[in-house]
């Protein structure tokens, strides 16, 4: 296997191990130039790890991670073309903004000429120049990071990390800090790769996800494919919310598998492609339809009870028992305003959606 | 639309051209296993410790004059422990060690339970009080000392224990400052609501003191009480300026011995006095260590 | 009397609120401090002041003459030289204790304490037995000479093998090295004694700085040792002073250590402060020596604390 030819950065076979524990496990994948890359996966699933090694803070216990061409084995951390934005910021505290952000340029030799000049583009582009003589210790959260960003952008690297940006910042902060860093992005046009385990920051933010699970990718693509068309069992549930019912495959006809579930019966999947066995079948609570009357077109339909309703403002979320210990969750847009809910505790209602809304899962 | 998965690592070989490290290469920060970082802690090691360990390795020397190792003899501990003068000095520092452990534990936790508790003008100028004992120079506190019970013509005679009252005040004077920092550091990490909840469930304040506080504050007591022993053991300076020739103490004791006659004996009572020591330490951090009993 | 202040041991009451309780855990301490340590104080300040009117008798003429007399030159000469020697015995211990205390707060967990242990233990041993140990080790036939000469033989011996021996290359007997009765000794011993009062502070500093900061450092491109004084060392500062303040102060104000390893060669103010006590009998200049001493000790932690004050905001 060649590195392929548009990756910027190349990972081959990497694996991480620390006493007692594979941090990471052998990880194959390529990231291309110009791309938002998201790391995703719940903590301890090796994702801060393996943007650790990308940098050069730690390294691998074996495999090859190689960008622009270039194997890093040998490389140390302070010769890489790239940069970091860490997750405390790490902005020295005795340095003013202006030398934290020259910082990077002073200690590898720029000439003092060019580094003015490049400090105070860093600082526009982050839209701090007023603060440049500012003391860390005067500066809220959200500026701090900005630093971080000026610091680490003005020494113009291939590939940007982020470990976790929006995780300290409140709220309203962290919507505004998603559009910046998206923006900025696209305005400095290098590889961004962030770390988070928040999937609302990497569906949001990301060309493409690499989801990870102990160690290991399970799935690498875009924020919609993820979403609607999962690979695995983890994925599907740990991106959003699903509704997941184990079966059993008792037959196929080109274009539909039918599927003996436990609480729905027999049900009809659209499905392309050969599968058999135990699978697992699953929607996403937003595509099924709850409804009073039963809905005499719908292939896939139950009858059930309502247990909950979870009230969010703009869309509520109905748990119905479908049969004994069995339940699904609807997620329903709140159109009109009123005051009551179509549904409450108690009613028996009908849930129905559309085959080709089905996912079948085989992992 | 392609979805890429992990190339699954259980069925692709390892592509040709990329080797698999056997061990880890040390990381930027891996500072413990820099060579040169190790060559420096050795040296240090050996430094702290070879004088330490060849006294010791010494007090077995058969030989007068201790210079070169001549042959292994247990005579010079029984000399010692024969050296009435000696023994007794040992069992005076002893007495002394213990007195004084008593006496400041006692003081040190009021004063750090008074300092936790309340709130009371000048705390500050308290609090720095309470400290000058740590931060005068021993010397300065060493004359101080003598100059005061000459001033008040203590008594000096009175036979044991009252002989040895001055030192035993002195080293309480130093001792107890410390168990009050000590103690205070194991009271900043009490959690009120353990307290709360004692109150809650209808406990009265001394119930509360006695059955909640005082438990929890034991691990900080014993560590105190090692300390101001530790530290009346191994003083020398203020002991020094107090002993008079009715109240010699251990290392006064040696001070003499090795000024005129430096035989084996000396490492002899030297290695008692640090086996004593090292003991008490170990057992003090032991105890600080692993009780986290309440603690935030 | 502040109302609704929360009550019982743990929350943080007035004293007026319960006078009982606070005079009880307040006045033993009390007490015994000022009867037993400020009073003493007291008197020897009061001392500093007075004139020796016969072999045993002393008068209060609050005369200045003690203190004029510890800054004539033959004094201000020992002075400066007790200055000398404790600056350099804090810098070697710096030096040092740095390695040192970076190594251990990188250590693996189990490793840490062990390490910790090791370099705390030497110090809870009696400072007395620590420096008589050194005696043995630096005399003319001690231990450090006896493994120079057993090098020197060896040396001497493969250059006789060589055919080189009549030309006494490395002289023509081992001459043993002077390492005991000078400033050397007394620095080497200083060095031996207050070791770890500096690593402690530098320890507990290097272990509380976020390792991010010398991660970021790295990663814009410093290298190891830009890093350490562009970054580190800025910002270990408190542990830095600290331990410079622990380790200088007490060296200042040593005898036993100038006593025992010195010799004649090296008095420091703390054995002339020790004569006039014991065998010179002169207390009111001892007094006053000893004030001059405490006075310094005083401006040290003074200036510690303006620059600990002046660097507050380091703590981001």
């Amino acid at each position: 296997m060649s590195v392929s030819d548009d990756a910027i950065i190349s990972i081959g076979a990497l694996t991480k191990l620390f006493p007692g524990v594979t941090a990471v496990d052998e990880v194959s994948f390529d990231i291309r130039p110009n791309e938002f890359f998201a790391l995703l996966g719940p903590s301890g699933c090796g994702k801060t790890t393996l943007l650790r090694m990308i940098a050069g803070l730690e390294m691998p216990t074996s495999g090859e991670i190689t960008i622009d061409g270039q194997d890093m084995a040998l490389t140390p951390a302070n010769r890489r073309p790239v940069n970091m934005v860490f997750q405390s910021y790490a902005v020295f505290p005795h340095m003013t903004v202006e030398e934290n952000v020259a910082y990077g340029l002073k200690v590898v030799g720029t000439p003092k000429a060019e580094i003015g000049p490049r400090v105070g583009e860093a600082l526009r582009m982050v839209q701090l120049e007023q603060l440049a003589r500012r003391k860390p210790d005067q500066l809220s959260g959200g500026q701090r990071q900005r630093v971080a960003l000026a610091r680490a952008l003005v020494k113009r690297p291939k590939v940007l990390l982020l470990d976790e940006p929006l995780s300290a910042l409140d709220a309203k902060l962290r919507d505004q800090m998603r559009l910046e860093l998206t923006r900025l992005q696209h305005a400095v046009g290098i590889t961004f790769i962030i770390v988070t385990h928040d999937q609302d920051e990497a569906l949001s933010m990301a060309d493409r996800i690499a989801v990870m699970e102990a160690g290991r990718v399970r799935q690498i693509a875009t924020p919609t494919e993820l979403y609607e068309q999962p690979a695995s069992r983890f994925v599907a549930d740990f991106i959003g919310r699903v509704n997941l019912l184990d079966g059993e495959v008792t037959g196929t006809r080109d274009g539909t598998v039918e599927v003996e579930t436990r609480g729905l019966g027999r049900i009809a999947v659209a499905h392309e492609g050969p599968v058999s066995g135990k699978v697992c079948v699953a929607v996403r609570p937003e595509k099924l339809t709850v409804s009073g009357a039963e809905p005499t077109d719908a292939p896939i339909r139950a009858q059930g009870r309502v247990r909950d309703v979870a009230y969010y403002g703009n869309a509520s979320h109905i748990f119905v028992e479908i049969a004994e210990g069995f339940e699904l969750s609807a997620n329903v847009q709140n159109r009109s305003r009123r005051i009551e809910g179509d549904f409450r505790p108690g009613d028996t209602v009908w849930i129905s959606w559309a085959s080709e809304d089905t996912l079948l899962l085989t992992e | 639309m392609s979805t890429e998965t992990a190339r699954p690592a259980l069925t692709a070989p390892a592509p040709a051209g990329r080797r698999a490290r056997g061990r880890d290469v040390a990381g930027p920060l891996d500072f413990h296993r820099r060579l040169w970082l190790r060559i420096v802690i050795a040296a240090t090691f050996l430094f702290l410790y070879a004088p330490i360990v060849t006294l010791m390795a010494f007090s077995f020397n058969d030989s007068r004059r201790n210079i070169v190792w001549q042959g292994f003899t247990t005579d010079y501990y029984v000399r010692a422990w024969n050296n009435a003068s000696l023994f007794e000095a040992f069992m005076n520092s002893m007495t002394i060690a213990v007195l004084s452990t008593i006496v400041s534990t006692i003081i040190g936790t009021l004063v750090a339970l008074a300092l936790w508790r309340f709130r009371f003008p000048g705390k500050a100028i308290y609090e720095g009080f309470m400290a000058l004992p740590i931060v005068v120079p021993e010397i300065c506190m060493g004359v101080a000392m003598m100059a005061f019970f000459a001033r008040v013509d203590w008594p000096s005679g009175g036979g044991w224990p009252f002989n040895l009252s001055a030192v035993t005040i002195a080293h309480i004077s130093f001792s107890f400052p410390f168990v009050a920092i000590v103690v205070r550091a194991r009271l900043a990490g009490f959690n009120r609501e353990l307290e709360e909840a004692s109150k809650d469930l209808g406990a009265s304040e001394w119930q509360t003191f006695r059955n909640v506080i005082v438990p929890f504050l034991k691990p900080g007591l014993v560590a105190g009480a090692l300390l101001a022993f530790t530290l009346s053991l191994d003083d020398f300076v203020i002991t020094f300026f107090t002993t008079g020739p009715e109240a010699v103490t251990f290392p006064v004791k040696v001070y003499s011995m090795v000024r005129f006659s430096v035989t084996p004996e000396v490492n002899a009572a030297s290695t008692v006095l640090i086996v004593i020591t090292v003991i008490a330490t170990i057992f003090a951090v032991r105890l600080q260590a692993p009780d986290r009993q309440g603690a935030q | 009397m502040d109302a609704g202040v929360v009550s019982g041991f743990s929350g943080m009451e007035s004293w007026s609120r319960n006078r009982l309780v606070f005079w009880v855990l307040n006045l033993p301490g009390t007490v015994w401090l000022t009867a037993f340590f400020l009073v003493p104080l007291g008197i020897i300040w009061v001392l500093s002041f007075g004139e020796k009117t016969s072999i045993v008798d002393i008068a209060i003429t609050w005369t200045l003459d003690n203190y004029a007399r510890a800054l004539q030159p033959i004094y201000l000469e020992i002075v400066w030289k007790s200055v000398w020697i404790s600056a350099v015995a804090t810098l070697v211990c710096l030096v040092v204790a740095y390695p040192v205390s970076f190594l251990i707060s990188f250590a693996p967990g189990r490793w840490k304490a062990l390490l910790l242990l090791a370099i705390i233990l030497p110090f809870w041993i009696n400072m007395l037995i620590r420096t008589y140990a050194l005696i043995a080790v630096f005399r003319r036939r001690g231990f450090v000479n006896f493994g120079l000469e057993w090098l020197w033989e060896k040396a001497n011996a493969a250059l006789v093998l060589l055919g080189l021996g009549q030309y006494h290359l490395i002289g023509q007997d081992f001459e043993p090295l002077p390492l005991l009765y000078n400033n050397f000794a007394v620095i080497a011993g200083l060095v031996y004694v207050y070791m770890p009062f500096m690593v402690l502070p530098l320890y507990a500093t290097v272990e509380r700085l976020d390792k991010s900061y010398l991660e970021a450092s790295l990663d814009l491109g410093a290298s190891q040792t830009r890093t350490f004084f562009s970054v580190t060392v800025p910002m270990t500062m408190p542990g830095v002073v600290s331990g410079i303040i622990l380790v200088f102060i007490p060296c200042l104000g040593t005898f036993l250590t100038p006593d025992l390893l010195g010799g004649t060669n090296a008095q420091m103010i703390g054995n002339v402060i020790e004569r006039q006590f014991k065998s010179a009998n002169d207390w009111p200049f001892g007094a006053a020596l000893s004030f001059l001493l405490m006075y310094v000790t005083f401006g040290a932690l003074a200036l510690r604390a303006l620059f600990a004050g002046r660097r507050q905001g380091m703590e981001v």
